[in-house]
C-alpha cells in the first residue's frame, strides 16, 4: 500500500522539477536578451500599499516593469489611502499610494521627510440611468441633486441646464459610496469648490449624506445601483462607469462650457492646474475650455532618504519607468497620462531621493 | 456544601501518585482560564487607549449623538449602536423559533433515517462564509424584497404600532430588515446545533413519565423537554446573538449604510461593525481612526451588556419557574 502510493508521486515530482527547470532557464535567457537596452537593477523588493483608486494602473505598470527588470519585485497591496499612509509611517512599505495629501498635523507620524510623486489622474463621472437624455449639469444643480433638494428629473433647475431635452417626472435616486473613499472626497471637494453655497455637506472620505439615498460599496457597488435603478444618479470612477456601460453626464466647467468625461478632457484639466512646490496639485474645477471639472489626482509617497542602495536604485528605476513607459500604459487601463509640465517636474523630483 | 470544599481525608496514607498530576492539571487549567481573561483585558486596554483621542474630542456626545460626519470631525455613534442592536434583535426573533423547531424535529419528531441528513445539512450551513451570505443577500434577496415589504406596509398601514414598524423612508432594498433576515439565516445553524445537543440530554425517564401520564407528544415536549433545556437554549441563543452583534461584512453589504435612528424596519440603517470595516481603509487622520477604534470599544461594551442582561433575565425566570438547567 505505502509503496504504491509513493510511486504515484513520482510523475508529480518530475513534472514540478521540469517546470522549475524550464522557468529557471527562461529567466536567464530573458536577462541575456535585454541586456543592451537598459542597465539591470540589483535584486530588491519594493513593497507598496494604499489607494485602490490607482491600483489598476499600478498593477499594469508593475507587470511591465517586472518584464524589464526581472530582479526587482514591486508589490502593491491596495487597502486604501489610509492604510498606505499608516503602512509608510510604520515602515512596512517603501512606497504608499494616496489620493489625498498628508495633513500637516499628521506629518510628525512619519519617519522622515517624504516626497509626493503624482502618477496619473482619472475623471470621476456623474453617471445616470435615464433613457434618451444626454444630461448636462451645472455644479449648483449637481450639488442640489446630491443634497436631496432636487428630487425629480423634470425640476426647473435641471431643465434650465438641458434646454430642449425631454425630462421625465421620475423621482431621482441618488447613489453614493458606503465605504470611506477618495472618490467621495474628490467629488465633494469639487462641489465645495464649484457649487458655492448650494453645497453644505462639506468634503471628506465620508460625509453625512441625507436620508433616503442608496449606498453601494466601492465604485462597482455604486455603478450597480445606477445601472439597476431607473432614475438613479451617482458618482463613479471612469473605468468602472465605462465597464458598466453607464450614461455619463457632461458637466459645466470653470470656463462655462459643458464637457463630457474622457481621458483627454482629464489631461486638459491637469494642464490647467497649478503645481505646488511639493508637486501636489488640485485639478478639480480647473481652468481651460476643454477641462473636465472632476478630475482626481493620485500620488505615490516615498521617503526621500533611502539608505539601502539596492532599494534606492530600484525605487528610482520604478518611478522613472512610471514617467516613461508607464504613461503609455495609463490609457489602456482608463487613466489619464500626465501633461508635459507635470511630467518634467516629477522626473526632476526623482533626483531628490538620496541616502 | 462543606463536603465539596474539603478534600477527601487521605492524611494518614502515603502520598498517592495521582496527587501530583492532579496538581499539575489544576495549574495548567488555571493558566488556560486566566489567559482568556488576560487577553480580553489587554484587548480592551489597547482599544480604549487608542480610542482616547476620539473620546476626548467628542466627550459624551461620542456615545449619545447620532451625527457621524467625518467632514466636520463629528463622531457620534448612537445610530450605529442602535442599528447593531436592532438588526441582531430582528435576527433573533426570526431565528430562534425556527432553530428550536429544527432541533425538536431532529430529536423528537423526525423518523430516525431523516435525522442524520437534516442535522448534517444544518451544520453545513454554519460553515458557509459570511461574505457568501452577504453577496447572496445583496444580489438575490435584496432586489426581491421591496415588493414584499410594500405588501406588509400596505397590510398594516392603519395599525398604530405595526404601521410605523413596517415602513421605510423610502422602502428600500437594503434595510434593517434585509440585514436581519440575512443574519437570521446565519445564526440559525448555531442555535439549532446547541439546542439539539441540549434536547438530546433530556433523560428518557422524564419523557417516559410524561407519556405515561397521558401526555401527547407536544405536551411531553412542553412539560419535559423545554423546561429541562432552558439553560442550554439560553447559551445557544447567546452564542447566536454574539455572532449577530459582531457580524461585519454580510451586514455591511445589505444594511444600506445610512445611519439613522428609526423604528422603521424597511428603511436603511447602519451597524457598528460594518462602519469599521467600510471606513477603516481610507481613514487617514488621527481622530477619525481613533473614532473607528472607539466604535470597537462600543461594540465590545454592547456585547457585554446584552450578554449580562440576557443571562440575568434567564436566571430570574428560572428562579420563578423553579426549572433546572
Amino acid at each position: 500500500m505505502h509503496r504504491s502510493r509513493a510511486w504515484k508521486l513520482v510523475p508529480l515530482v518530475l513534472t514540478f522539477g521540469l517546470l522549475g527547470a524550464a522557468c529557471g532557464s527562461s529567466t536567464t535567457t530573458g536577462q541575456g536578451n535585454d541586456d543592451g537596452s537598459s542597465s539591470k537593477l540589483a535584486a530588491a523588493t519594493l513593497n507598496g500599499s494604499g489607494s485602490t483608486f490607482q491600483q489598476a494602473f499600478n498593477e499594469a505598470v508593475m507587470e511591465e516593469f517586472k518584464a524589464a527588470q526581472p530582479a526587482v519585485t514591486p508589490v502593491y497591496g491596495g487597502g486604501g489611502s489610509g492604510k498606505g499612509q499608516t503602512d509608510l509611517q510604520g515602515g512596512l512599505v517603501q512606497w504608499a499610494g494616496s489620493d489625498s495629501t498628508v495633513k500637516d498635523a499628521d506629518k510628525g507620524l512619519y519617519e522622515g521627510p517624504f516626497l509626493y510623486f503624482p502618477t496619473v489622474a482619472a475623471p470621476i463621472t456623474v453617471s445616470y440611468n435615464l433613457s434618451g437624455v444626454k444630461l448636462k449639469l451645472a455644479p449648483e444643480t449637481l450639488a442640489k441633486i446630491f443634497a436631496g433638494e432636487i428630487d425629480t428629473w423634470n425640476d426647473a433647475a435641471i431643465k434650465a441646464d438641458n434646454a430642449g431635452a425631454d425630462l421625465p417626472s421620475t423621482a431621482i435616486t441618488v447613489a453614493h459610496r458606503s465605504d470611506g473613499s477618495g472618490t467621495t472626497a474628490n467629488f465633494t471637494k469639487y462641489l465645495v469648490a464649484a457649487a458655492g453655497s448650494a453645497w453644505t455637506l462639506g468634503t471628506d472620505k465620508v460625509v453625512a449624506w441625507p436620508q433616503g439615498q442608496q449606498a453601494g460599496e466601492g465604485n462597482g457597488g455604486v455603478a450597480q445601483i445606477v445601472k439597476s435603478t431607473p432614475g438613479a444618479i451617482g458618482y463613479v470612477d471612469y473605468s468602472d462607469a465605462k465597464a458598466a456601460g453607464l450614461a455619463l453626464a457632461s458637466l459645466k466647467n470653470a470656463g462655462g462650457s459643458f464637457v463630457a468625461p474622457s481621458l483627454e478632457s482629464a489631461t486638459a484639466a491637469l494642464d490647467g492646474a497649478t503645481l505646488a512646490e511639493d508637486l501636489t496639485y488640485d485639478p478639480l474645477n480647473a481652468a481651460g475650455a476643454e477641462a473636465y471639472p472632476i478630475t482626481a489626482p493620485t500620488y505615490i509617497l516615498v521617503y526621500s532618504s533611502q539608505p539601502d542602495p539596492a532599494v534606492r536604485a530600484a525605487l528610482k528605476g520604478f518611478l522613472e519607468f512610471i514617467y516613461t513607459d508607464g504613461q503609455k500604459i495609463a490609457e489602456t487601463v482608463d487613466f489619464a497620462p500626465l501633461p508635459e509640465s507635470i511630467l518634467n517636474a516629477a522626473k526632476a523630483q526623482i533626483t531628490k531621493i538620496g541616502v | 456544601m462543606t463536603a465539596v470544599a474539603a478534600p477527601p481525608t487521605l492524611a494518614g496514607s502515603p502520598r498517592p501518585p495521582g496527587l501530583v498530576t492532579d496538581r499539575v492539571v489544576r495549574v495548567v487549567v488555571f493558566v488556560a482560564g486566566a489567559l482568556v481573561l488576560v487577553i480580553l483585558a489587554l484587548i480592551a486596554y489597547t482599544m480604549i487607549n487608542r480610542a482616547l483621542p476620539a473620546f476626548r474630542s467628542e466627550g459624551w456626545s461620542y456615545f449619545t449623538s447620532d451625527v457621524w460626519d467625518p467632514a466636520r470631525s463629528k463622531y457620534g455613534t448612537l445610530a450605529f449602536t442602535f442599528g447593531t442592536v436592532l438588526v441582531s434583535g430582528i435576527a433573533l426573533v426570526l431565528a430562534v423559533p425556527v432553530s428550536v423547531g429544527i432541533a425538536l424535529f431532529t430529536t423528537e419528531v423526525a423518523p430516525r433515517w431523516l435525522r442524520k441528513p437534516v442535522t448534517y445539512l444544518v451544520d453545513l450551513l454554519a460553515a458557509v462564509p459570511s461574505v457568501v451570505f452577504g453577496l447572496w443577500g445583496l444580489l438575490v434577496l435584496a432586489p426581491t424584497l421591496p415588493g414584499f415589504y410594500q405588501g406588509w406596509h400596505d397590510l398594516f398601514s392603519g395599525v398604530p404600532l405595526l404601521g410605523s414598524l413596517f415602513d421605510g423612508e423610502p422602502i428600500a432594498q437594503r434595510t434593517f430588515m434585509t440585514a436581519g433576515i440575512v443574519l437570521a439565516i446565519m445564526i440559525t445553524p448555531i442555535i439549532t446545533s446547541v439546542a439539539r445537543e441540549t434536547f438530546a440530554t433530556v433523560p428518557q425517564s422524564l419523557k417516559d413519565a410524561a407519556h405515561a401520564l397521558g401526555a401527547t407528544r407536544w405536551e411531553m415536549i412542553r412539560a419535559a423537554v423545554l423546561p429541562h433545556s432552558r439553560g442550554g437554549l439560553t447559551a445557544g441563543i447567546l452564542i447566536g446573538l454574539g455572532r449577530a452583534l459582531g457580524e461585519t461584512i454580510a451586514v455591511a453589504l445589505v444594511i444600506g449604510s445610512s445611519p439613522q435612528i428609526s423604528a422603521k424596519l424597511f428603511g436603511s440603517g447602519d451597524a457598528a461593525a460594518s462602519v469599521i470595516a467600510l471606513q477603516w481603509g481610507e481613514a487617514s487622520d488621527g481622530t477619525y481612526r481613533a473614532a473607528l477604534i472607539g466604535l470597537g470599544v462600543v461594540l465590545f461594551a454592547v456585547t457585554l451588556i446584552v450578554g449580562v442582561v440576557a443571562r440575568a433575565i434567564v436566571a430570574r425566570t428560572d428562579r420563578h419557574a423553579g426549572g433546572s438547567a
